[in-house]
């Protein structure tokens, strides 16, 4: 006998996810029919906002548009913007661009270890990720002043040159991380829970990633090597020596075998341009920002972020101001369409943890 | 901006401090980066929590003294976002100066000026101390942005006489400027002198301004003196629909900028292109009529409507030492004034000038181009100076000799009563116990000889009101100056005054502010427009 239809609201809090979004699930039992994203409820108009910030002032809003991660988006418009210009970087702030972006990533990853087990209700890793994620705010906060939003990558280079013995606290909270990551692994990849509730649930397949134009780890974890550092590298990504995960399977499991993998190769990384980082001034001054006009022009850039490419439109008309900046993120497709998707057929307690393996990031979606 | 109780600030401090909604600020810290003065940083204080929305609201160094020992982001010059060097300005060799009555400045290029201009932040200090208060953020903005055009509108708005300004001008806004504070003030003089370039004729101005004539308003207005005040009443009444005459003595209107200011610092053709479009909105200039001899005051006074008076302080101080009147003894402004009406005055090879301002600089460079090896005597120190640092640079590059704390007590003439020598005396500087500059005093024995073929005084200048005639009883004047209200409004409402004659700064920029204010205190009067 089929069970009658009812219709259940997710969120919009709940820990699947940062930021706020909601699901409306149409559930057979406790099987999803069919479910609608719904979105609208994180919109603060950047882009629109940057159309009537100078290109300066534009810059402090990047950051924002996702919270996890926040480096990455500074980044693509510090490119996008140098690419219309045609400015130079110096090579000693493209290292440094490549540590923070990799540093970014490992806190995201330590943020997701946390997401991901917590939609378990396996909470003691989130208390340990999450924790020592402090101990890469804290480097950022020495180095940009901020925890979380760093304004730190802009036009021209960076802000500031790192301040002294900075390399060193890098290094040792990478060897301090590393060991941290074995840890990690004995409470979650030898945990049976974790395997029993993850493998074969949230399967994307080779076939509907292409379709959906899947990105990033969700990507990898079907078994796709694709990774934009290494296909479209920028700053100095291809001058470093690191390997790009991929799994098979395409289900959570995979996908946190392929992150867990990654976020070895971030430190990884984060040794080589440390090693390698030349001297050199860290910026090539833009002038006055009141009178700063970027040449007509537009630009396309591309990122790699944790939840996958970062593709970055901008557009001058020659004035003080964007004329458009527009961001497409992974999350706006894994997190709306390929997630409608997913769930159907899913069962209501894998919610949570599908939306986390996918990277939905509400405030990446909405901007 | 808030009052803060017990802080009642003083010069350069409003006694007003900021208030910061804390709640709103994202702590990009971008004001710091741009914080053209390097005043502003952020602390490490700012993790508070509070129930009470008003905590959020403060001020900066009051709320929390104790901020200024936990700096975090700072400002340096190194990463300021501030355009702290000046784009350098072309200028003419030194040695290869003297040689001629050649411009010196040679201006800047397009490229250079737009680079100049975009170092501007907009603050608008440079309009608060201008005497004209002229829109200058605005048209550098236009310069900077490629609209030179608008940039030249924008100045007309307020200067009939911008290119003189542009080139002369003492610039009392490049002081205060923002940048100026840690770097060089942005060229506001050179940028504006470039926007008046662009249009090089009398006729490309007048296309480019589109001035907006009113019809005539029946009313007439008499002005005394083709100086920069003079000359802007008349533009700015002419403007306005009003029958403008002005009677000047000399056979060139200018005033001390046509006779005064030598040819290397402002041009001839620069001033007729000036004085060409003037004309040519309808202010009508009587030459070579000096009220007073050619046109009685009381004419002009019963004619009009209303009377301006720009006459300027034509006589210059004697320095009266004994031997003053020998051959070859002059005054400086007499002597600029023939060289630039171009008459021969004979110099010899070796002349004196004592005094340290401008007009001592400017008739010790026009000596040393006539061929002449040129000493400046001057009572105080060189850095006492009021002469333009600037000028006193050209000088020295030029081989002029300046001899600090030197004072003259006497011109010795041979027996044909010629110029032969001039005795001075060496002076220390001893410090005035009223807080006042300190003073030279005369070193006795000290004196010295200085062989020369002349001598110029260049101590100052004062007026001459004689062509007042009866009314200078009823329009009053105070320790040799006009006295005027708030609209150069003499004592005699019908007459209005300004320019050297009325205001204390005796420049260029203060004379047209005075000229234009006066139209506005004109309106009032006639029109009753306020
Ligand atoms: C050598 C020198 C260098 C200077 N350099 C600078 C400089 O670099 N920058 C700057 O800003 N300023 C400079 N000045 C000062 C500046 O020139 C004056 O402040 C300015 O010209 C004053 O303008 P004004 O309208 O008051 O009168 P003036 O320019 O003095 O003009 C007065 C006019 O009135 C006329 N006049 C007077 N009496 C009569 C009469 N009875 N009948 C008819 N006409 C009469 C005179 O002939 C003259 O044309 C300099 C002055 C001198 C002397």
């Amino acid at each position: 006998m089929r069970e009658k239809a009812t219709t259940l609201y997710l969120g919009p809090q709940h820990p699947g996810i940062t930021g706020n979004m909601m699901v409306r699930l149409k559930v057979e039992g406790d099987t999803i029919v069919k479910a609608t994203t719904e979105v609208g409820y994180l919109h603060r108009a950047f882009e629109k906002l940057q159309e009537k910030r100078n290109w300066l002032q534009s810059f402090t809003l990047m950051c924002r548009f996702c919270v996890p991660e926040t480096d990455p988006m500074e980044e693509s418009y510090a490119r996008a913007v140098e690419a219309i210009e045609g400015r130079e970087v110096p090579e000693r702030a493209k290292y440094i661009r490549v540590m923070v972006l990799e540093l970014a990533r490992l806190a995201s990853f330590m943020l997701w270890y946390g997401g991901q087990n917590g939609s378990l209700g396996l909470y003691t890793m989130g208390q340990w990720s999450v924790g020592d994620r402090n101990y890469i705010l804290d480097l950022f906060e020495e180095l940009t002043g901020g925890r979380i939003y760093h304004m730190y990558i802009w036009p021209g280079g960076v802000r500031r040159d790192l301040p002294k013995g900075f390399e060193q606290k890098v290094l040792k909270t990478m060897d301090y991380l590393e060991k941290r990551l074995d840890n990690f692994d004995d409470l979650m990849f030898n945990n049976a829970i974790f395997k029993k509730r993850t493998q074969g649930v949230g399967i994307v397949d080779k076939e509907t990633a292409i379709e959906h134009g899947v990105v990033g780890a969700v990507l990898r974890g079907c078994g796709i090597k694709s990774d934009i550092r290494i296909d479209d590298p920028y700053e100095v990504y291809d001058k470093l020596d690191f390997e790009v995960p991929t799994a098979e399977g395409g289900d959570i499991w995979a996908r946190a075998l392929v992150r867990r993998q990654e976020a070895r190769q971030s430190i990884r990384i984060v040794r080589q341009v440390i090693a390698d980082m030349p001297g050199g001034p860290v910026y090539n001054k833009i002038p006055n920002p009141q009178k700063w006009t970027v040449p007509k022009g537009d630009a396309y850039v591309r990122t790699e972020s944790v939840r996958g490419e970062i593709g970055l439109y901008v557009a001058s008309d020659g004035g003080n101001k964007p004329r458009r900046v527009h961001l497409r993120g992974a999350a706006y497709v894994h997190g709306i369409t390929l997630l409608e998707d997913v769930l159907k057929g899913a069962n209501i307690a894998d919610v949570s943890a599908i939306m986390n393996s996918l990277g939905t990031c509400p405030p990446e979606i909405e901007r | 901006m808030i009052h803060i109780e017990g802080h009642e600030g003083g010069k350069g401090d409003s006694g007003l401090r900021p208030r910061v909604d804390n709640g709103r600020c994202c702590w990009c810290a971008l004001c710091v980066e741009v914080c053209p003065t390097g005043s502003l940083s952020l602390t490490k204080e700012y993790n508070f929590v509070s129930d009470d929305p008003n905590d959020f609201l403060w001020i900066p160094g009051v709320d929390n003294p104790e901020g200024k020992d936990k700096l975090s982001f700072t400002s340096g010059t190194d990463t300021s976002l501030n355009d702290f060097k000046r784009i350098p300005m072309p200028e003419m060799e030194g040695m290869e100066r003297v040689k001629s009555f050649a411009e010196v400045v040679l201006g800047y290029n397009e490229e250079m000026a737009r680079e100049e201009a975009s170092r501007c932040i907009s603050c608008g200090l440079c309009t608060e101390v201008c005497p004209e208060h002229m829109h200058i953020p605005e048209y550098i903005n236009a310069i900077a942005t490629g609209n030179d055009a608008d940039a030249l509108r924008i100045i007309y708005d307020n200067n009939p006489l911008p290119e003189m300004c542009g080139k002369v001008c003492t610039r009392r806004c490049e002081d205060v400027c923002a940048i100026a504070t840690r770097g060089d003030s942005v060229a506001i003089r050179w940028l504006k002198r470039y926007a008046t370039e662009t249009a090089a004729t009398s006729d490309l101005v007048y296309d480019i301004v589109n001035p907006e004539i009113r019809p005539a308003n029946g009313k007439t207005v008499g002005i005394i003196g083709a100086g920069p005040s003079g000359l802007t009443a008349a533009y700015y009444l002419a403007l306005r629909g009003y029958d403008v005459n002005i009677y000047e003595a000399n056979a060139k209107a200018g005033g001390m900028t046509m006779y005064g200011i030598p040819k290397y610092r402002f041009p001839l053709d620069s001033l007729d292109k000036q004085i060409e479009y003037i004309e040519k909105i309808g202010v009508k200039i009587n030459y070579n009529t000096k009220v007073g001899k050619d046109i009685s005051f009381d004419k002009i006074y019963k004619e009009n409507d209303a009377v301006f008076m720009g006459v300027g302080f034509p006589k210059a101080w004697t320095l009266g030492i004994d031997g003053e009147d020998a051959q070859g003894s002059m005054q400086a402004v007499n002597y600029l004034h023939m060289i630039n009406a171009g008459e021969e005055v004979e110099i010899g090879d070796k002349v004196a000038v004592i005094g340290g301002g401008n007009v001592a600089i400017d008739a010790a460079r026009v000596s040393a181009r006539m061929g002449a090896d040129v000493t400046i005597l001057y009572r105080r120190r060189v850095e006492d100076m009021p002469a333009d640092w600037e000028e006193i640079e050209g000088a020295e590059d030029e081989g002029i000799n300046i001899v600090p704390q030197a004072i003259p007590i006497k011109v010795h003439k041979d027996k044909n009563g010629k110029v032969e020598s001039v005795e001075y005396l060496m002076a220390e500087m001893v410090a005035d116990d009223k807080g006042g500059r300190p003073k030279p005093v005369a070193i006795e024995g000290s004196n010295k000889i200085l062989k020369v073929t002349a001598v110029m005084g260049a101590i100052g200048q004062q007026g001459d009101y004689s062509f007042l005639e009866d009314y200078s009883e009823k329009i009053k004047e105070e320790r040799g100056r006009f006295v005027v209200n708030d609209m150069q409004q003499t004592t005699d409402p019908k007459v209005f005054a300004g320019g050297d004659a009325v205001n204390r700064t005796a420049d260029a920029i203060s004379a047209i502010a005075d000229g234009f204010r006066a139209v506005k205190g004109i309106e009032e009067f006639l029109l009753g427009v306020k």
